[in-house]
């Protein structure tokens, strides 16, 4: 694999070698030494236009876990607030050795154009970019239904059959973007929830079917429900009336997770707004997979920076 | 144009041999985990510890377990991506224990040289001995095995192929002339 830029690309046997190698990183991190030498004097550079800890650190956390030099380039105070163009920072972090890049940005395609654009040769994973997609969340949420359902036969397997209900602003969501695209590969029904205006204008290439209707796509009793983050910062205009109002359609609160069978699996990408589209009690339920989410990123990650990073660069 | 060296009887006499130098110089199965680096040295490892489990019968078997070395190989930037394979390792681990590392074919010496990283990574082991089916020369590194199957002198343009009926359907050890 030269880079990981979409879940779209990718072919079921990828996504299953990658999940199968996430599961091999996992049993990692349940030793006493939990680093492996495998890309000693390796340079990651995580280059985040954009604020975001969470995926920044879990980043940071599996490039250190195989060994590779971590820099943290934040826009933020940075050459780009002086006006840097994508491609002069790009060159920079070729004349300073970038073996791979982790790179956010608030513009769909940007790593698409830092992988192809021939400024750099170090390998792209897209951390987030734009409305766009956002593709080792969705693996690390397709791994995370993997495990929860096939435990320790997790290898090899897809989600064939599994049914996912993704609810909230599908409009801003490049994390549900990449899960339709990578749970349609795996084998997954997709059905997205949405208030009408927070669904884009032209799904109908979507491999996924769209409802406006929450607790009728509850009552089918789906195998998980993943809830999406209400995005303040991308609300720019009157969604919906208010954020009451929002919570009562939309959220999943208390008489709706009530309602579910005890097996159906609550996702979310965090953070979470307890209260708006989650409740807490859903949130800190059995049935919750929020904390394992956050753990499993850190192996599949180290999955993806393994297949990116090893490997003759020369020959893909 | 393959040529057969060991038959799936010469295989099954070799191991039970193995298993008699690895209970003789262990003074029996005290101790013992036997690891199989993957594929087939996973298989073999079962093998030995069935083998020795039947010729010491008045105890369990050692346990057996298998222990990938990819992500310790010192070639992962030189040849294509390389996908990892599970480590199992017995309940106890492998502190204190005198860990047999099985493979089939001993070559240059650097999955073995990998494997002694990835077992310090694991735990300290009282002392860490090699068994392998079939040795075939051309070592890169000072490593050699304590329990040898079959010594075969090859070129190293030759091919050596382990088959094991547990993935390839049968039992056998052939010679490829490679192409130049």
């Amino acid at each position: 694999m030269r880079h990981l830029l979409s879940t779209r690309e990718l072919s079921r046997e990828e996504a299953i070698e990658l999940l199968d190698i996430a599961e091999d990183m996992a049993a990692v991190q349940e030793r006493e030494v939990k680093k492996l030498p495998t890309l000693r004097g390796k340079t990651v550079v995580n280059l985040f236009f954009e604020d975001s800890t969470r995926t920044r650190i879990s980043f940071e956390a599996a490039a250190k876990r195989l060994s590779a030099d971590v820099i943290n380039f934040s826009a933020k105070g940075s050459s780009v607030s002086k006006g840097e163009s994508l491609k002069d920072t790009a060159q920079t972090l070729q004349a300073m050795g970038a073996d791979g890049v982790v790179i956010r940005h608030h513009a769909s395609g940007a790593p698409f154009t830092l992988a192809t654009s021939g400024w750099i040769d170090a390998g792209v994973v897209n951390a987030g970019d734009g409305t766009h997609e956002h593709p080792t969340q969705a693996l690390l949420d397709a791994f995370t239904m993997r495990r929860r359902l096939h435990g320790a036969a997790s290898r090899g397997r897809g989600l064939d059959g599994v049914r996912v209900v993704i609810v909230g602003d599908v409009l801003h969501s490049r994390v549900a973007r990449s899960n339709v695209w990578l749970l349609a590969t795996l084998g997954a029904e997709v059905e997205l929830v949405a208030p009408p205006t927070l669904v884009p204008v032209d799904t109908s290439t979507w491999p996924a079917v769209v409802g406006y209707d929450l607790d009728a796509a509850l009552r089918r009793a789906p195998d998980v429900v993943m809830m999406l983050r209400i995005q303040a910062e991308r609300m720019h205009a009157a969604f919906f009336p208010n954020s009451r109002e929002y919570a009562r359609t939309w959220g999943l609160d208390d008489a709706r997770f009530d309602a579910l069978p005890p097996s159906t699996m609550v996702m979310h990408p965090g953070p979470m707004n307890r209260g708006l589209e989650i409740a807490a009690r859903a949130a800190d339920s059995q049935q919750s997979t929020v904390r394992e989410q956050v753990a499993n990123g850190v192996s599949v990650r180290m999955a993806a920076l393994y297949l990116l990073m090893s490997g003759d660069r020369g020959e893909a | 144009m393959a040529r057969a060296v060991l038959n799936q009887a010469d295989i099954s006499r070799a191991l039970t041999r193995i298993s008699h130098e690895i209970l003789e110089s262990n003074r029996g199965s005290s101790n013992l985990v036997i690891l199989g680096i993957p594929t087939r040295g996973v298989y073999l490892a079962r093998r030995i510890a069935e083998t020795i489990a039947r010729i010491e019968s008045h105890v369990d078997a050692p346990p057996a377990g298998a222990l990938d070395v990819t992500m310790y190989r010192d070639d992962l930037t030189r040849t294509r991506t390389r996908t990892p394979q599970p480590t199992e390792l017995p309940p106890g681990g492998i502190d204190g224990k005198t860990v047999v590392l099985v493979d089939d074919v001993l070559y240059s010496g650097r999955t073995i040289r990998a494997a002694f990283d990835a077992l310090s990574d694991l735990g300290r082991a009282r002392a860490v001995r090699l068994a392998v089916l079939v040795d075939r020369g051309h070592r890169e590194f000072p490593i050699r095995a304590d329990f040898v199957g079959k010594n075969l002198p090859s070129s190293a343009r030759e091919r050596v192929n382990v088959r094991l009926h547990e993935i390839d359907g049968d039992d056998a050890v052939t010679i490829d002339e490679g192409e130049e």
